[in-house]
């Protein structure tokens, strides 16, 4: 059992990478994500562990940081909010187009544009269906607790070295902001530089040594064949995580005729909703998507064989629900709720919502 | 007397650095580049370091520098060298990254990028080659395109009003207190290649040595889109980019903390 300890969202992602042996973090400060990197250079972790630590002087320049150093092999991350993250599109894409692996943190604000600073899911589709220019995917975790801050850093990290692919913890500043209790992760050492060498010198560009090729990371590739083949080879990876690490939390679908399904702060509220439904002789269940890509379309097709209805309840305009509908298909009817703008509804008025449009529907 | 009995070791007096490979360079003839590389190739080989430099290529011409220096490089982003490069050198201290980039690179998009990089001190090395032109794109106007200077996007020069002035981005870098070493060189004749590699060498020095930022501006030709000659574009850049890019050293000290930086009391 680990440290105990009451902690905010945003800090316990910065306690988490330093225990997990990240080597670098680069950011630049965004409400509300700002006390990620406000903690680590509190903890001074350069002195603890070796991890380096720096603030950039743009998202732009952040993420493109974090490039060079996932190119040398090493295990890095940035973290930023909604327009930050738009900023670092360009540079996820070329982290993609060179198969790097990286971490970044989303903290979710409401937008578009400056939009607000209170908590909102709007980058969904920013999120799973790419976010910059070029095919690609990220792979994308969704916390729904300070806990979970703190289990997916290190759950991202892996995914990440295992895909050679940028992974996402895709929060918003409900989860950021929040305190809860969380059970700390015992610290993992840093990679020594043979560790490095020996599970990323294939690719890693640290150095030609004389006993190996140079290493050429990039995305760029102007013969159109080889490009197609490179293009393949990405679509199949994407492929391999949707067989492979799908991740998601059924409560209480067992015997239910209505099914919520919400990710992130949005499945806190429903699971509330799920309580107080049933009290009223509701059988409601909740399907909380863990990874937002790989989607669990599965688990949500075979509830489709046996519900009366779905309600995707998500702090957006509706974008999640797409994917429900597509997993689900025709026959079985699949609504959308939500509240935008940073206004995070309450337990009743998701089954007011259920209501209207499902059940009296 | 044959040719092979002119060619042998003993009569050996230059040869191409092993750090380049056989790979035939894209560049047009009487570009710069090629020279510039084969130089980094050589005071790379010379210093010793091929087993520890990491270079990062830019995009424009010059985006596939990796295919001709046998060392590991990384591709970045319009303008982002500077911030890869921080990220590998951050990260890896014991590490020499260098980044090579063109004036539409360095000067436009990526301003902010190397800007910052310089003014943080980063150990790094920059190469800044700057024909005043887009080479890659067809010959647009480049931030350092001289005034007058007829373009693909300035038909009828670059006029001050509509396109504001050439920027003398290598003077405001040498402003700032994190750089350690700022010229300006050109490679169009031998005693210029000679004086560019002795600036190259003492940049990548500098890099080992932990001073800060070192920069190596080289006045660079661009003969397909000025229109001109090989010949004739080496005179068009003494006559037109000297007297505004004026070669030499702009700055050569260590890494200076003026008292004007002494850091607050807590």
């Amino acid at each position: 059992m680990g440290e105990l300890r009451l902690m905010k969202g945003n800090e316990v992602i910065a306690e988490a990478a330093i225990r997990c042996g990240c080597d670098g973090y680069f950011g630049y400060p965004i409400t509300p994500q700002s006390e990620i990197m406000e903690t680590l250079m509190e903890r001074e972790p350069w002195n603890e562990t070796g991890m380096v630590v720096l603030q950039a002087e743009s998202e732009i320049a952040s993420i493109n940081m974090v490039y060079g150093a996932a190119a040398s092999g090493k295990k890095v991350m940035t973290s930023s909010s909604s327009p930050g993250i738009s900023l670092m599109a360009e540079g996820i894409s070329y982290l993609a187009g060179a198969e790097l692996p990286c971490m970044i943190v989303n903290v979710q604000r409401g937008g578009p544009g400056l939009g607000t600073i209170q908590p909102s899911q709007a980058d969904y589709f920013q999120s799973t269906k790419g976010g910059g220019h070029g095919d690609y995917r990220l792979i994308v975790l969704a916390p729904s607790s300070v806990q979970e801050m703190n289990d997916f850093v290190d759950l991202a990290f892996k995914l990440a070295f295992k895909y050679r692919n940028p992974a996402m913890i895709l929060a918003d500043g409900a989860i950021g902001q929040m305190m809860e209790k969380v059970v700390l992760a015992d610290y993992i050492p840093r990679r020594t530089t043979e560790e490095l060498n020996e599970t990323c010198g294939s690719w890693a560009t640290n150095g030609r040594k004389s006993n190996r090729h140079q290493n050429i990371v990039t995305s760029l590739e102007l013969n159109s064949e080889k490009m197609e083949a490179n293009n393949i080879r990405f679509q199949e990876k994407y492929a391999r995580m949707e067989a492979e690490e799908v991740l998601y939390e059924e409560i209480q679908c067992d015997d239910a005729e209505y099914i919520l399904v919400a990710f992130g702060s949005s499945a806190r509220i429903c699971q509330k909703s799920v309580d107080m439904a049933r009290e009223e002789g509701i059988k409601l269940g909740l399907l909380r998507p863990i990874t937002l890509f790989p989607f669990p379309k599965n688990p949500i097709a075979a509830l489709a064989k046996r519900v009366k209805g779905f309600l995707v309840v998500e702090t957006n305009a509706g974008q999640m629900v797409e994917d429900v509908q597509l997993a689900v298909g025709s026959g079985v009817p699949v609504k959308y709720f939500g509240r935008m703008g940073g206004i995070i509804p309450g337990p009743s008025e998701v089954i007011e919502a259920l209501e209207q449009k499902l059940i009296g529907g | 007397m044959n040719l092979t009995d002119i060619i042998k070791p003993g009569n050996l007096v230059y040869t191409k650095p092993k750090l380049l490979t056989e790979k035939t360079m894209h560049y047009c003839p009487g570009c710069s580049h090629g020279v510039v590389h084969r130089l980094l190739a050589e005071v790379i080989e010379d210093l010793g370091i091929e087993e520890k430099t990491i270079g990062i290529s830019p995009v424009g011409c010059a985006v596939f520098a990796y295919n001709y220096i046998d060392i590991d490089w990384v591709e970045a982003a319009h303008g982002r060298a500077p911030a890869v490069a921080t990220g590998i050198s951050r990260t890896n201290p014991d590490k020499i990254v260098f980044t090579y980039q063109g004036d539409g690179d360095l000067a436009s998009i990526g301003a902010g990028e190397i800007m910052h990089a310089c003014n943080r001190g980063e150990d790094i090395v920059v190469i800044f080659i700057n024909n005043a032109i887009y080479g890659m794109t067809g010959g647009q106007m480049a931030p350092t395109t001289l005034l007058g200077q007829k373009t693909a996007t300035t038909p009828n020069g670059r006029d001050a009003g509509r396109n504001g002035y050439p920027l003398k981005i290598t003077e405001l870098i040498a402003q700032l207190p994190g750089t350690s070493y700022v010229t300006r060189q050109s490679v169009q004749t031998p005693a210029a290649i000679r004086k560019c590699k002795k600036a190259i060498t003492k940049a990548f020095q500098a890099a080992l040595d932990k001073k800060g930022t070192s920069f190596v501006e080289v006045v660079s030709t661009c003969s397909s889109n000025w229109k001109l000659t090989p010949e004739k574009s080496n005179e068009w850049m003494e006559q037109n980019m000297f007297p505004f890019y004026v070669p030499g050293d702009l700055k050569d000290s260590s890494k200076s903390d003026p008292e004007s930086y002494a850091p607050l009391k807590n």
